[in-house]
């Protein structure tokens, strides 16, 4: 990085006068080190596919699309396996997250730290939590400009973090969309929500530039056994008719 | 040091005994606020163990049944016995014995030993010791106690007891006169009553040898206390350490910064003298006085150990708050201006109502300079106790996160970053408290009891804490309610929120009542649930409280 480029992001405030050289040092060190797979974090087996690297790498971009049902669960979703196998995570700006959910994918709750409400300071609170944290999930609450989306990226890349932009996000390596979801276990007036399928596409820039599907089982791949074959609704979309799913139990009791 | 030589037995140690009467009684009468003149009984297992001395005048005595004690003394106050209030109570007499002569060994809550030589030598005699002791108590705690000074441990309390000091030498001729009861081993007791021996004297007349062949090597021992020989030197408590640390600022702080600068070097004091005692410290009381007599103090947690950067931003957060009033939302950048305490400019006032759960903020604004800074360690831990990671790299991680989340929280105040901990209740908002980053994670309630009426998992993904007004249509229009029986008057058809469009309900299930808290009209909760799935792929949650519909999580 160059001593201009630095001199901005003083400027910004986006690093401290103190940590410059610690940076550098730092950077130097991970470029020696930070080969093949220690530099991806592990994901989840439905999510893999998604991503042109097969996990998250560090110093990437990977957003999620916001609005369209089911997203928030492939959020977490796609923090749950890292946060769960040892690395940090800090959710900025969702002040609706819904924590036991991010629990029963399987993520460590003491290592996830929200900062539900920055305010106008979402930028500077996005930036040190990059220093410290391994994945850092942000949901702007505001349009966001070039050129401090450049700049928080290339903060990820010298850290080594994962930006997970929550929205809208202008040059993400990957972005991740769900395109619908089809929810089984709840009849009319029965039942109750059991399993779900979410399909989602992922399409960027690089490796990422061809787009790919999924379908992705939520909660954790455990589709019930009369439940239609996870393979075979590859292609499915929403217009997948909606099915009553019998529970064992009661197949047993019958 | 040889025991051999039998002189010396008889003479060794001189035990000066204080000795509370009715402890039990004494300490429950303190910490129930009963007088002591009321006829007051403390019961363990359903029989008296002690009892007030207007009680024991109306026949209630040690070992009476409850029924029997309340039918002598109908206007009885009965307590139940807690060994921990016992002990707690007892703390105070301790200290105050502690003040005149040092080395105590607490026996048990309501006696406790010093070695008399100490305190005869200075005081100029073993009696006047003993009455400058029992001032002492009765002065500073308000409670009468007796002493009593003998050879060894078990004379010492007995003549305690009747409150006499027996001459060096005379203990086995002063105990040969009570009952075997004295020796509190109640099968041995049974069994001497039953040979006929009755008094301590008897019992030591027995030779040795056979004591110990024919009822083993307790009784042997007994037999040792009953002649007299009592060597068991006091174990004399060590006094708990002095932790907390002071600073007085002269001039006063008049500026935040200020203050946090002398808390550096305090909380380097507090790191070292807790260093010292190889402990470390989890909850901290931070206090602040000002010249004009406000405080504020907080009690902070933490789930690691305070580090002495730690205890300096803490002050800073605690002080900020005393001045701008709430640390929550995105307020400016504080920490670059210094803010000045006192004077008419600045920042608005904490209002009391604003203080967090913990903090007593004198009303009002602090009007003069911070002129004392008070640290108290609370929760303290051995050192060893605070586990950190095998491999390095565990613990490394977890300090750069937390250097990162610091950071935030200056930036934004120690509340802005939250964490969560799995907690119990069966509203999805309740599943999980919010704690500040670094405090104890501890939750609102047990998570591992049953709950019956939470919500089966999978859990919602969005979970609002203001919940969404929702309108619910049925098949022709109509509003759905749920009757007393819980059943839907109609099937839910379509769901309009919060104004948008209405929208198609493909499925759903419900109601599921949840009665919460009934007994308490303040706090009890009364709704129904549904889970509905929406023609466009939705799945909400939706709760009917009070005839009105709200969305209280989205499946998202």
């Amino acid at each position: 990085m160059s001593v201009t480029a630095l001199t901005r992001l003083v400027e910004h405030g986006l690093v401290d006068r103190g940590t410059i050289g610690q940076g550098v040092v730092a950077r130097a060190g991970e470029r020696l080190a930070g080969t093949g797979a220690d530099r991806l974090f592990p994901l989840r087996d439905q999510l893999r596919e998604l991503l042109p690297w097969h996990g998250l790498r560090r110093g990437a971009i990977v957003a999620v699309a916001s609005g369209t049902p089911g997203a928030t669960s492939v959020l977490l979703a796609l923090i749950a396996e890292p946060v769960r196998t040892g690395s940090w995570c800090g959710v900025v700006g969702v002040p609706a997250l819904g924590t036991a959910a991010a629990a029963e994918l399987g993520v460590d709750l003491g290592r996830l730290a929200l900062v539900p409400d920055p305010g106008t300071e979402w930028a500077t609170v996005t930036a040190a939590l990059l220093d410290g944290l391994d994945i850092v999930v942000v949901q702007p609450s505001g349009p966001v400009g070039p050129q401090l989306a450049r700049r928080l990226a290339a903060r990820a890349r010298q850290r080594g973090s994962v930006l997970v932009p929550y929205g809208e996000w202008d040059g993400a390596d990957v972005v991740l969309r769900t395109t619908g979801q089809v929810w089984h276990g709840l009849g009319m007036g029965r039942g109750r929500l059991r399993s779900r399928e979410v399909n989602v596409v992922s399409y960027g820039r690089g490796a990422a530039v061809r787009p790919r599907k999924a379908v992705v089982w939520l909660p954790a791949g455990d589709p019930a056994p009369t439940g239609p074959d996870p393979a075979a609704v590859v292609q499915g979309t929403a217009a997948v008719p909606l099915t009553l799913v019998a529970d064992p139990a009661m197949d047993e009791a019958s | 040091m040889s025991r051999n030589s039998s002189s010396a037995d008889a003479t060794g140690s001189r035990v000066l005994m204080v000795w509370c009467p009715d402890w039990p009684v004494v300490a429950a009468a303190m910490s129930e606020g009963h007088p002591l003149t009321a006829p007051l009984a403390v019961l363990a297992g359903g029989t008296v163990l002690a009892c007030s001395p207007r009680a024991r005048r109306a026949g209630v005595h040690r070992g009476l049944r409850r029924r029997e004690a309340q039918a002598r003394c109908p206007q009885l106050i009965v307590v139940d016995h807690d060994p921990d209030r016992a002990a707690r109570g007892f703390e105070p007499v301790v200290a105050a014995v502690e003040a005149v002569a040092p080395g105590v060994a607490v026996h048990r809550p309501g006696a406790c030993a010093v070695a008399a030589r100490g305190p005869a030598g200075y005081f100029g005699g073993e009696r006047r010791a003993a009455e400058r002791l029992v001032d002492q108590v009765a002065d500073s705690c308000g409670v009468e106690c007796q002493v009593g000074i003998a050879d060894g441990v078990f004379a010492a309390l007995h003549a305690a007891r009747i409150g006499v000091v027996v001459e060096p030498g005379h203990s086995a001729r002063f105990l040969a006169d009570l009952d075997v009861a004295a020796l509190e081993r109640p099968e041995l007791v049974d069994i001497l009553r039953r040979l006929g021996i009755r008094t301590l004297g008897a019992f030591a007349g027995l030779p040795e040898a056979d004591v110990l062949a024919r009822f083993g090597a307790d009784a042997a021992w007994a037999h040792r206390l009953a002649r007299g020989l009592d060597h068991r030197p006091l174990a004399a408590r060590t006094p708990p350490p002095d932790l907390e640390v002071t600073a007085d600022l002269d001039p006063p702080a008049v500026r935040v910064d200020a203050a946090v600068f002398a808390t550096r070097t305090l909380a380097e004091a507090l790191h070292q003298r807790l260093a010292g005692h190889g402990l470390a410290c989890t909850r901290l009381l931070i206090q602040a006085c000002t010249e004009h007599g406000e405080e504020v103090v907080r009690e902070w947690r933490h789930d690691g150990v305070l580090a002495a950067g730690d205890i300096a931003d803490r002050v800073r957060w605690q002080l900020d708050g005393w001045l701008s009033g709430t640390f929550q939302g995105s307020g400016p950048v504080r920490r670059h201006a210094p803010k000045v305490i006192g004077g008419s400019g600045g920042s608005g006032l904490a209002h009391p109502g604003e203080a967090r759960s913990g903090e007593k903020v004198a009303e009002g604004r602090p009007s003069a300079g911070i002129i004392r800074l008070r640290l108290v360690p609370k929760g303290v831990v051995a050192q060893g106790e605070i586990q950190l990671g095998l491999w390095g790299d565990a613990g490394k991680g977890r300090a750069r996160a937390h250097r990162a989340l610091s950071r935030v929280q200056g930036l934004l105040g120690p509340e802005a970053v939250r964490t969560a901990v799995p907690s119990g209740g069966r509203r999805p908002a309740d599943a999980v408290r919010l704690v500040s980053w670094g405090d104890e994670r501890i939750p609102d309630r047990p998570p591992d009891r049953p709950w019956p009426g939470g919500l089966p998992s999978p859990a919602p993904a969005l979970v609002f804490g203001e919940p969404l007004p929702v309108m619910v249509y049925g098949p022709d229009a109509g509003a759905v309610a749920v009757t007393g029986r819980h059943t839907a008057t109609a099937p839910l058809c379509r769901v309009a929120i919060a104004g948008d469009p209405a929208v198609e309900v493909t499925s759903w299930a419900g109601p599921w009542p949840v009665e919460e808290r009934w007994w308490a009209p303040a706090e009890s909760r009364r709704c129904a649930r549904f889970q509905v799935c929406l023609a466009d792929g939705r799945a909400l949650l939706l709760t009917l409280a009070g005839g009105r519909w709200w969305v209280e999580a989205v499946y998202d």
